[in-house]
């Protein structure tokens, strides 16, 4: 508790003794009066400054004029301990909020608890410990086992277990050697390590993280702002019915039915209507409960960037993936070399030689699986070919490595393989020389994730990929799905998803899954676009809506249950919060309810909406 | 221009109601406040002074909820 915290519950404390005092004093009148005087002014005094002050500034309708209001009104009616007890309520109900509110805060930066405090710089022989913000790009940190590794880097020397759980709420640690790049925010835990830090540390992975978390929820969802016009309208409205209720029947009695007025009565009734009219429960347990629900799927290694992508991801019907490092490995190995013409040794050699320079992870499987030394000075004239492949001459001859379009496009006749996976086909001055069958191991847990949104209630689940016909369809139905588009160029899928966004109707969300290396425009386009595998990805983090720390499929089914428990949680709320309200407000216009249950509709309902709105943290076992 | 700026407020409704009279300043193109970050995220019309306009900010979250403040 801080000090404010401290002063309210002693200020609490000391009004209730006094209160329960002056209950038990035989007396009356006009020093009964005086005497209750005294708690409500201790518990009350900065509410009535604060009514006075709001009055000034025509600021009439806030909960400060309403307490004011509903008190003193009791307490002209010779209702004292209601007025008191009301004020007194109304105070505890503010502590615990404020003390809620404070809890829940610092819950939730401790799970982001990532921010590294220092970094220790080696500088012309001398070890010194300096602010990671004041580290320039290319300097060497030292990294002792115990601390975080505070800026992206690659290790120069030593090697060690990191433990990344902080960022992929995944405890597996990884391994760590010499060349190996290493992201901030890990543990380091069993060796030392020097690093050379490659960004700066306003551009490191710990900084994009934490910014985006930080700003989360700052991007407000439908039902938060529908909650805040509704408190705009809700609390003026609820005080002219309080107006109207102590003048109207009085009235009414009085010239139409020839009765007494019983003003006193109506008065009270009025006033219980003052204290319901709060927003307070309302207000801040829908915010809270998306606060916590961002921060609960951020220990998850599920971070969202906003309270609405949150809203969006409940309400998804339609999850569309890539099929490359979404699904599968993306680790391509080679299977086979069929139908060649030349000896295989010179096949994947011409193949690996041309395909030199490409980032390509199929480049990448043919230079592994030719594992020798390749020599730079055998290839010219590289030219690549996006979606198709590379032509380059390689010993002064014209080769072309590719898929069948490219084969098409310069008019080689080729021989499709029976088999799945991808097929590079290889020609060299025009002629056909074979094809080497690579392909890719879906993740283990792929096949889980894939049966896991099945039954959560996902209506439609599509396969995009770039990949050949037979190698979709190999994937999709090991995977059980039925929708599959292959051979698709970059636009081909944001076109695709399109059309599956008008075909999908105004209601559900459609998801892209994607590893955000080439997926960056149908992240953006989709409805929600989630990144995986982001950990080291600028490009995916900056894309995607939501961003999936590792690449583990099974978070995706995680996040959209995350997300629905969230919003289950905000409507029982609204609902709750209203609907209590609303028969009070009943009740009490017809005398049934009396000021101490109005006062549990203002203070409990908080309570238990703030406590409800604190599960929303809590996603471990989801 | 969009600037963040750290807040101080006790309660949920009067954050909200900072944020309509941080939006309704002149110079403000948006105003966006988020309680549980205790957060003020303002983006100002083009040639403006920040500066200057926080001051007007200020003025008018004091005018609808006294027991407010904005560092900046």
């Amino acid at each position: 508790m801080n000090k404010k915290q401290k002063k309210a519950l002693a200020r609490i404390l000391l009004a209730a003794t006094v209160m329960a005092a002056l209950s038990f004093l035989p007396v009356s009148g006009a020093i009964r009066l005086a005497l209750f005087l005294v708690p409500y002014w201790i518990i009350g005094y900065d509410i009535l400054k604060k009514a006075g002050k709001g009055i000034l500034n025509r600021q009439v309708f806030d909960e400060n004029f309403l307490m004011a209001v509903a008190t003193i009104g009791a307490i002209l009616l010779g209702e004292y301990t209601e007025g008191v007890a009301v004020m007194l309520f109304y105070q505890i109900g503010e502590l615990f909020q404020s003390y809620a509110i404070g809890k829940s805060r610092k819950n939730i930066s401790e799970l982001m608890d990532i921010r590294p405090d220092y970094a220790v710089v080696e500088q012309n022989g001398s070890v010194k410990q300096v602010n990671p913000d004041e580290v320039e790009t290319g300097s060497i940190l030292i990294v002792s086992p115990g601390e975080k590794i505070p800026i992206d880097g690659v290790v120069i020397e030593g090697s060690s277990t990191l433990n990344t759980s902080a960022l992929t709420g995944e405890s597996l640690p990884r391994e760590a050697a010499e060349g190996d790049e290493v992201i901030s925010g890990c543990i380091n835990m069993t060796g030392v390590l020097r690093i050379r830090t490659t960004k700066e540390f306003g551009e490191s992975t710990v900084s994009k993280i934490l910014d985006l978390v930080e700003n989360a929820s700052s991007r407000k969802s439908r039902s938060e702002n529908f909650i805040s016009r509704f408190a705009r309208v809700y609390t003026p409205a609820v005080c002219y019915s309080a107006l109207a209720l102590a003048i109207l029947p009085p009235l009414a009695s009085l010239c139409f039915f020839n009765i007494p007025p019983q003003w006193g009565m109506w008065v009270y009734r009025a006033l219980t209507f003052l204290v319901i009219s709060c927003p307070c429960a309302l207000v801040i347990s829908i915010p809270l409960s998306f606060f916590a629900g961002i921060g609960g799927a951020g220990k998850a290694g599920v971070l969202v960037k906003g309270s609405n992508y949150l809203e969006a991801l409940a309400s998804v019907k339609y999850v569309v993936f890539d099929k490359t490092g979404t699904m599968t490995q993306g680790v391509f190995e080679v299977n086979g070399i069929h139908h060649n013409k030349i000896p295989e040794e010179e096949l994947l050699r011409t193949a690996a030689l041309a395909e030199m320079y490409s980032a390509h992870p199929i480049s990448k499987s043919l230079k592994k699986a030719y594992g020798k030394e390749l020599d730079k000075s055998r290839v010219s004239d590289v030219e690549e070919i996006g979606g198709n492949g590379v032509t380059a001459k390689v010993d002064g001859k014209a080769a072309a490595i590719g898929n069948g379009r490219l084969m098409e496009r310069l008019g080689i006749a080729y021989q499709d393989c029976s088999q799945a996976g991808t097929v590079v086909h290889i020609a060299v001055e025009g002629s056909y020389m074979g094809h080497i069958l690579i392909s890719d191991r879906l993740k283990p847990n792929a096949k889980e994730a894939i049966a896991q949104l099945k039954k959560s209630g996902i209506e439609n689940l599509v396969m995009l990929t770039g990949d050949s016909r037979t190698a979709a369809a190999y994937t999709a139905d090991e995977l059980g799905i039925r929708n599959v588009y292959s051979e698709l160029l970059p636009a081909d899928k944001v076109a695709k998803t399109e059309e599956l966004l008008l075909q999908k109707g105004e209601k559900g969300k459609l998801a892209f899954v994607g590893d955000g290396i080439n997926d960056a425009p149908v992240l953006s386009r989709a409805d929600i676009g989630i990144a995986m595998g982001a950990l080291g990805s600028d490009a995916a983090i900056e894309a995607a809506d939501v961003v999936l720390m590792d690449d583990d499929p099974l978070k995706i089914p995680k996040a959209i249950r995350i997300a629905k428990k969230c919003i289950r949680i905000v409507y029982e709320n609204i609902y709750f919060a209203i609907g209590i309200k609303l028969l009070c407000l009943l009740l009490g216009a017809f005398g049934i309810a009396n000021m101490w249950l109005a006062i549990f509709a203002d203070v409990g309902v908080m309570v238990i909406a703030v406590l409800n709105a604190i599960r929303a943290l809590f996603v471990k076992n989801l | 221009m969009k600037k963040t700026y750290k807040i101080e407020v006790d309660c949920a409704n009067c954050a909200n109601k900072m944020e309509e009279a941080a939006g309704n300043t002149p110079g403000v193109k948006t105003a966006s406040v988020n309680f549980m970050a205790l957060k003020m995220t303002v983006e100002f019309l083009e040639g403006v002074t920040p500066g200057n306009v926080m001051q007007e900010v200020l003025k008018n979250c004091k005018r609808v909820e006294d027991d407010c403040e904005i560092f900046f």
